[in-house]
């Protein structure tokens, strides 16, 4: 049997003002009716590429430079837009990554629905409903019918990717393409979403392409898998094979850097392959460093931190009249102690609450009810005490978002003084200059760094500018607010590292906060489940994993993509 | 801004890998000025814009000359002894009974009618500049101000700004001249008609700089530099100082382009109607309605060519302002 679809030797070019950028460099796949076909690479490996250049849906400037793409034995390259557009709508179907843009906000599902249906099958409109229903009914959305007439907002964000998935599959499509489906999706929806592809795939025997960042995502779902980096398969297999005994260096590193639910390692192991030029990371001499001056000073009595019976509600609507106000509960009667030298995990689903709590303890949020003391010091019922103000100096945090957490006007020298300056914790500026220096060669950029602007750097080196400019406050407790999650699997391992190193030769207390159930076995000693603005669970870290206590851990945990296939299969 | 691209937005991984955006910073610092200039888009795009390049063209030639007008113009219309009434209402040079020596004609006082726009183009020019600078200062402080701190400030400076909305700029304008005019003595009016007229026209102009303002601070609040300075632990003032400010002086800057041509009208106006810049010094607006009073003597170059060189200029600001509205906005790019 021919292959549904067949790739070779493609290339994708950008050309830009400051050179072409090749997108893609002889790329070659091929994809087969029932298979899930994977296709896997951290950001610019130009996975996302492929699946344009397939359905000519490239973003300008970028062109299809060479090579063939043959579906159903004929080729896709040098057609009409109109053709495509038939092609595109009836025999390759589409499921973008966030379902909030896909869907037009304006019109009913139905309608969106029925409007497809009859441009690609040419139904008449009772027929086209009917199969609408059909369709809605097959991506699990139950009561259909009524739901037809619902609009995209009505949905949440599972259902609305069911919908899109259902609007793919609108015109019976032989092929479907899936751009990173479950990216935007919280694990226990990603899980169901996953499923229903995986469920019809098979139903209608149609190819489906999956491009996803996420190797536990290509576990969970794929059948083969083609490794992408820099533009350029590097190794394509049996997803077993891939996963189980990689051949290519590059996958080696990749499958070695996804943080284990398993089992708790001492060190991630460290890939090298895209942050280049991050050295080793150097000791830190307590006693003489300018870092170790507040660890010499630090009493150790009592939790560093600690928070009591924390409330925050948030106003969704104003009105004069109390009973017409609606407001939401982000945080419901929280309170944890963290000790000295401790890493405390926070881990929950979006909307938990979890990012409310850290800004609650970081003083970004006054809460409504509740107690923060730092180092036992109450930071939140006068904040503008003095003692308050000195305990908040001892608090730093690192946010998730690097493309937002720099100031894009200001040099790298100028953040990471920030403090330094302010607070006088330098003698002159030479010295400011030296202590940033010595700052950027610890998280590993390299005093250099310091004369550049934040946007020279990539993802994960300006996280590393983000710690060295907490680190510059000489803080004794650090918040990390889902540090990683914008970066790749690679640099995400050499961050968690950096992080780990830092903590241990400094004394830090962390707090860590993911939705990352991996991450958080890695990072934690003790760890808190929350849900709903409430702490469902507190547990030591091993104990949670090996034998949760609440249901709502249990069913997080086995929702964790399953990473069986990332051990060597007995042969 | 970071949320996950749709069907038309494009893919980060479609743009060029930003690993290689670490190569070429390297070599960055070695460039020369120019080089450096050119890499920035902005300017990319104004050597790709020939309206652009057409308009900046026009407005600088203008602006030099106008303050080169001591230098270039052939007579001082401000000098008594270089004007003779004998040679009022000369037509342009070229007409018939036109001397060589008056290009564009002369006025009715007998000055120099080149000499006359170029050193009232001045005058509108510095009160313009003076007075967006005045409107964009204020504005661009409780805009940002009112945008940070949010609640019961915000509420009371833009409520503020929405009543003043309501009142079409040019009266208002006309009404703070009046009052500034009743309050400065009689002898002193024509010397301070000039500040007066700048402050009415700043006061008129601040609640779009401070809409603006506003707006881009409440997104750059949101974000995560703007947490990590309040983390840090810095006062208010020097966050919005350090940190706000510079990130929301883009749309500001492009409004002040527009206001500029605004307030160069505004002026104008208000000379026109008699309400500004007295004659003894007259800027473009206060030529033009000298010269509406001689219109249908057929006394035409008296009017006409200072119109000619306010709409001019006007235009030319204002089409440079559209280019770095779409410039400047990375969605039409």
């Amino acid at each position: 049997m021919t292959d549904l679809l067949e790739i070779e030797g493609l290339d994708v070019e950008f050309p830009t003002r400051r050179g072409t950028v090749k997108a893609a460099r002889g790329v070659g796949l091929r994809v087969a009716r029932g298979e899930v076909l994977g296709l896997v690479g951290e950001s610019g490996a130009g996975k996302s590429t492929i699946g344009a250049a397939i359905i000519d849906l490239l973003e300008p400037p970028g062109r299809v430079a060479g090579g063939r793409i043959d579906f159903q034995g004929e080729s896709l390259r040098g057609r009409s837009e109109a053709e495509m557009r038939r092609i595109r709508g009836d025999r390759i179907g589409m499921i973008f990554q966030d379902p909030q843009t896909s869907l037009d906000p304006l019109k009913t599902i139905g309608e969106q629905l029925v409007e497809t249906i009859r441009k690609c099958l040419g139904l008449n409109e009772a027929k086209a409903k009917a199969r609408a229903e059909q369709l809605l009914v097959d991506v699990g959305i139950t009561e259909a019918k009524t739901r037809l007439g619902a609009y995209p907002h009505q949905f949440s964000g599972g259902m609305r990717q069911r919908v899109v998935i259902a609007l793919a599959l609108a015109g019976e499509p032989d092929l479907i393409i899936a751009d990173e489906p479950t990216t935007a999706l919280d694990v226990s929806i990603q899980a169901q979403i996953l499923d229903l592809i995986k469920a019809l795939c098979r139903e209608r025997n149609v190819g489906v392409i999956i491009v996803t960042h996420d190797i536990g995502v290509i576990a969970n779902i794929a059948d083969r898998v083609c490794v992408m980096y820099r533009g350029e398969v590097v190794e394509t297999g049996d997803v077993a094979q891939i996963l189980g005994a990689p051949r290519h260096e590059y996958t080696r590193s990749l499958i070695a850097a996804v943080p284990r639910a398993d089992r708790r390692l001492p060190r991630f192991a460290s890939v090298d392959y895209i942050e280049g030029g991050a050295s080793a990371f150097r000791r830190i001499d307590v006693k003489t460093h300018w870092l170790g001056a507040a660890v010499r000073e630090a009493k150790g009595e009592g939790p560093a931190l600690s928070v009591a019976g924390l409330d925050l509600s948030f106003t969704l609507r104003r009105a004069l009249l109390p009973k017409n106000r609606k407001m939401l509960k982000a945080v419901n009667d929280v309170s944890f102690d963290v000790a000295p030298g401790e890493t405390f995990g926070i881990v929950g689903e979006s909307g938990s609450g979890k990012s409310t709590v850290a800004r609650i303890i970081a003083g970004l949020y006054k809460p409504d009810a509740g107690v923060v003391r730092l180092m036992g010091q109450d930071v939140s019922t006068a904040p503008r005490d003095p003692k308050a103000r000195a305990a908040r100096r001892s608090l730093q945090m690192i946010f998730q978002d690097p493309y937002s957490s720099l100031n894009a006007r200001m040099r790298v020298l100028d953040i990471v003084a920030e403090p330094i300056r302010f607070f006088r914790l330098a003698e002159s500026e030479a010295e400011v200059r030296r202590i940033v220096g010595d700052l950027l060669d610890h998280v590993g950029l390299g005093a250099a760094a310091a004369r550049r602007y934040p946007h020279e750097f990539s993802g994960g080196q300006r996280q590393r500018i983000s710690i060295a400019r907490a680190l510059a406050s000489r803080p004794r407790i650090l918040i990390c607010d889902e540090p990683t999650s914008a970066l790749d699997v690679s640099v995400q391992a050499t961050i968690l590292n950096l992080l780990r190193d830092l903590q241990e030769e400094l004394g830090l207390t962390m707090l860590f906060i993911s939705h990352d159930l991996p991450v958080i076995r890695q990072m934690c000693d003790r760890v808190a489940v929350m849900r709903h603005g409430a702490i469902c669970e507190i547990a030591p870290a091993e104990r949670l994993f090996e034998a949760p206590g609440h249901d709502y851990t249990r069913h997080l945990i086995d929702l964790m993509p399953s990473m069986d296939l990332l051990e060597p299969t007995p042969a | 801004m970071t949320s996950a691209p749709g069907p038309s937005a494009p893919d980060p991984s479609a743009s060029p890998p930003e690993r290689e955006l670490g190569a070429h910073p390297e070599h960055q610092g070695r460039m020369g000025f120019f080089a450096r200039l050119m890499e920035n888009d902005v300017a990319y795009s104004f050597t790709r814009s020939p309206t652009a390049i057409i308009a900046a063209t026009i407005t600088v030639l203008a602006i030099l000359a106008c303050f080169a007008a001591p230098l270039i113009a052939p007579f001082d219309p401000f000098d008594p002894a270089q004007i003779s009434l004998w040679d009022g209402k000369l037509p342009p040079a070229w007409a018939e009974g036109g001397q060589a020596q008056y290009l564009l004609g002369t006025d009715n006082q007998g000055r120099d009618m080149l000499s006359t726009i170029l050193y009232g183009g001045r005058l509108s020019i510095l009160v313009g500049l003076t007075a967006v600078a005045l409107g964009m200062t204020l504005g661009v402080a409780l805009g940002v101000i009112s945008g940070y701190f949010g609640g019961a400030v915000d509420a009371f400076v833009m409520r503020i700004a929405d009543v003043q909305l309501t009142i079409p700029g040019i009266l208002l304008a006309i009404l703070i001249n009046g009052i500034g005019r009743a309050v400065i003595p009689q002898e002193l009016r024509d010397d301070f008609a000039i500040y007066v007229v700048i402050l009415a026209i700043g006061l008129t102009d601040w609640p779009q700089f401070a809409r603006v303002a506003r707006g881009a601070t409440l997104v750059e609040a949101q974000k995560e530099y703007v947490m990590a300075a309040r983390v840090i632990g810095l006062p208010a003032w020097l966050i919005m100082l350090r940190h706000v400010l510079p990130n929301v002086l883009r749309p500001v800057m492009v409004l002040a382009t527009i206001g500029l041509a605004l307030a160069i009208i505004a002026e104008a106006t208000l000379s026109f109607l008699g309400q500004g810049i007295p004659p003894t010094t007259p800027s473009l607006g206060t030529l033009i309605r000298v010269g509406n009073e001689f219109l249908f003597s057929g006394l035409w170059w008296i009017t006409l060519f200072p119109a000619i060189a306010l709409v001019t200029l006007v235009f030319a600001v204002n089409l440079l302002g559209d280019w770095m509205r779409d410039a400047l906005n990375p969605k039409l790019r």
